[in-house]
């Protein structure tokens, strides 16, 4: 038996009948998209959601407000008002919480900001200076606010970039004041364009004294949460202890289960994106994996239906000299084929469609970090298991043609 | 020594609870370079025949033996061997690839050869050569007349440099003049190039282009004579 002329007659025998065979082709281009397209957005979604915890940093702790949300039930414990400054001061006292930690409360709210007649509602960010550390971003133009500046009360702003363009346009910013809820701001820093970090768009952020947030803007004594900046990254799991044991002893809380806040870590909300973008990634890989299934039904279909059509054939061609494995060999290439150039267009418009969507992202939603993943371990998946489906979905029909007698298959009508 | 010997051969179908006893003892012989044509009308076990001599069917009891052993004595692997390269086989249909050119229908049995690929193309053009279509190369089979096409066959069936050729019926489906074509054409085979050559035929003129002519009816031997007056038989085609 010889390979290559087998597959010219595989290859031929499916030229013969091309819309069938594109047909089919259909089917595992389908299975091989939805794979290739589910693999690339969700790494990439994967990629842009440790992105933007990344950018945290990871010497980052946060403490915040009520006991870690295990469901929606818990989403109002944010609104506990379990942290002011006695936990700040608490964090801050290294009998407490060891080591030299950069300790800075915050609270987010949104609202409606203006300049004459130009105005826009968006997010506010009551922070210090050490908000700058933590996302990594720092004023392209002018300067951040001091922690004095932070601490007292201040009304200075720090603006992204597309509050500067839709509130000044090409005018300058520095120096001119917007207005927050009725008071007069003064803008001291412009961000560059970063997009989105935090799962907040910088972009549209304001930053103002927490201490000025809190007292004017709120009116309220507790903060949304307290940011800590461990002096070291190996600390980090000891002085999370440390924090959770200071606030337990504050609040008298005898139990974990009845904590009035929550302490995260980078380490920890990595490893819980992770799974559960991974379990996710399972289970949308398993859904496409179906219509690959499908695709691979698809083929045995119509290889049995070739075998049948091609019973004088299969005939003849024993009848000259084919052996069993010769007939074998050849169905199973045909699917193989078909299944192969299946593969290729699937990974090929999965490639393309994954950078469309991609683009979608980041175009129309906001997230410019989003990369377009598409892993070369993509093409080998994609080929491989096209190949399997071919030969697993092509085994059975291929042994149905080399069983057939030369005698009954020449005499089929 | 023969290159095909039949003895006692008997032939029985198992039709569900009903056997039915296709061929009830046939005994004969077959030597090299022969041309010998089994007559009998339909349903007198003359395919059955064949399909046994060619070793695509085994018989129920008997021996008929290829160059000296049975189908029995081989693999099922070694059996298609032998069909490659021993036999050609041409049939009333033609059984021709569809949409497939001449030069790739003659291919054929080529590619389930042991012989190198670069010895190929020189068989094949001698093989359409011998029957006359090396015009006609690159057309597929179904641009091709009847006569055209079971000439492909027989090119076909050439191809390997098969000791026998095996034609059922090969002038079943064409008119007389195509008829008379084929018929010279394996005449040609075995005059010229000592191919023994082993027809099926229900029709009597066409018998009567071999030199020996077995006629069986009901499954048996009703005779077994050499054919005298062959072109006479040539001309009895026109009439």
């Amino acid at each position: 038996m010889k390979i290559i002329p087998q597959l010219k007659i595989a290859a031929g025998a499916l030229r013969t009948h091309k819309s069938r065979s594109a047909l089919t082709i259909l089917g595992i281009v389908i299975g091989i998209m939805s794979i290739i397209i589910v693999m690339a957005i969700s790494q990439g979604t994967e990629n842009l959601i440790l992105g933007q915890i990344q950018g945290f940093g990871a010497r980052t702790i946060s403490v915040e407000p009520g006991r870690m949300p295990e469901g929606l039930a818990d989403m109002y414990e944010i609104y506990t008002e379990s942290l002011k400054d006695r936990e700040v001061e608490a964090i801050k006292n290294k009998n407490n919480v060891r080591g030299n930690n950069l300790v800075a409360p915050m609270v987010g709210f949104m609202d409606t900001v203006s300049r004459g007649n130009e105005k826009m509602r968006t997010m506010i960010n009551g922070a210090s200076e050490l908000w700058m550390d933590v996302l990594g971003v720092y004023p392209s133009e002018g300067r951040m606010f001091t922690d004095d500046e932070a601490r007292q009360i201040s009304y200075t702003v720090v603006i992204g970039d597309e509050v500067k363009n839709q509130l000044f346009g090409d005018s300058d910013a520095l120096g001119q004041k917007i207005r927050i809820k009725g008071k007069n701001f003064t803008v001291i820093g412009i961000l560059p364009p970063v997009g989105t970090k935090m799962m907040m768009d910088v972009d549209k952020l304001l930053v103002v004294p927490y201490s000025t947030a809190q007292k004017i803007l709120l009116g309220i004594s507790h903060y949304h949460a307290i940011i800590v900046e461990a002096e070291t990254e190996d600390m980090v799991p000891l002085i999370a202890q440390d924090i959770k044991n200071t606030l337990r002893d504050l609040h008298n809380i005898s139990s974990p289960d009845k904590d009035d806040f929550h302490v995260g870590t980078m380490e920890e909300a990595m490893a819980i994106i992770g799974s559960v973008t991974s379990a996710l990634s399972a289970l949308l890989i398993s859904i496409a994996a179906i219509s690959l299934i499908v695709g691979g039904v698809g083929i045995m279909n119509i290889m049995l239906v070739s075998v049948t059509e091609r019973t004088r054939e299969i005939g003849l061609r024993k009848a000259i000299g084919a052996t069993r494995g010769d007939i074998m060999t050849q169905f199973v290439f045909e699917s193989i084929i078909l299944t192969i150039i299946g593969g290729i267009i699937g990974i090929s418009g999965g490639a393309a469609f994954s950078y469309l969507i991609g683009w979608g992202i980041k175009r129309f939603g906001g997230f410019v970090s989003w990369e377009f993943y598409f892993p070369i371990s993509a093409v080998f998946l994609g080929l491989g298991v096209a190949a399997t489906v071919g030969l697993i979905f092509g085994l059975y029909p291929a042994n149905q043609a080399a069983k057939k007698s030369p005698i009954e298959a020449l005499r089929y009508e | 020594m023969a290159l095909i010997e039949v003895k006692n051969l008997k032939k029985t179908y198992n039709h569900e609870a009903l056997p039915l006893e296709v061929l009830k003892g046939l005994t004969f012989d077959i030597k090299e370079g022969e041309f010998v044509a089994i007559t009998g009308p339909s349903g007198s076990g003359k395919s059955t025949l064949l399909h046994i001599l060619g070793f695509l069917d085994p018989q129920t009891s008997g021996t008929c033996q290829f160059n000296g052993k049975g189908m029995q004595d081989y693999t099922e692997d070694e059996i298609a061997h032998i069909r490659n390269k021993e036999m050609g086989f041409v049939f009333q249909a033609f059984n021709l690839l569809p949409r497939t050119s001449v030069y790739d229908n003659v291919k054929l049995p080529l590619i389930y050869s042991d012989r190198p690929e670069k010895e190929w193309h020189d068989l094949i053009m001698k093989a359409i050569k011998a029957v006359g279509l090396e015009h006609r190369l690159e057309h597929e089979s179904s641009q091709l007349s009847g006569g055209e096409k079971q000439r492909v066959a027989i090119a076909r069936a050439l191809v390997n440099d098969a000791k026998v050729i095996f034609a059922d019926e090969p002038t079943g489906n064409l008119d007389s003049k195509s008829g008379a074509t084929i018929m010279a054409t394996l005449q040609e085979l075995n005059q010229k190039f000592g191919y023994t050559i082993v027809l099926i035929t229900h029709e009597t003129y066409t018998a009567e282009h071999a030199q020996r002519i077995i006629n069986i009816i009901d499954g048996q031997i009703k005779s077994d004579r050499k054919v005298r007056k062959r072109h006479d038989a040539n001309h009895g085609f026109h009439k």
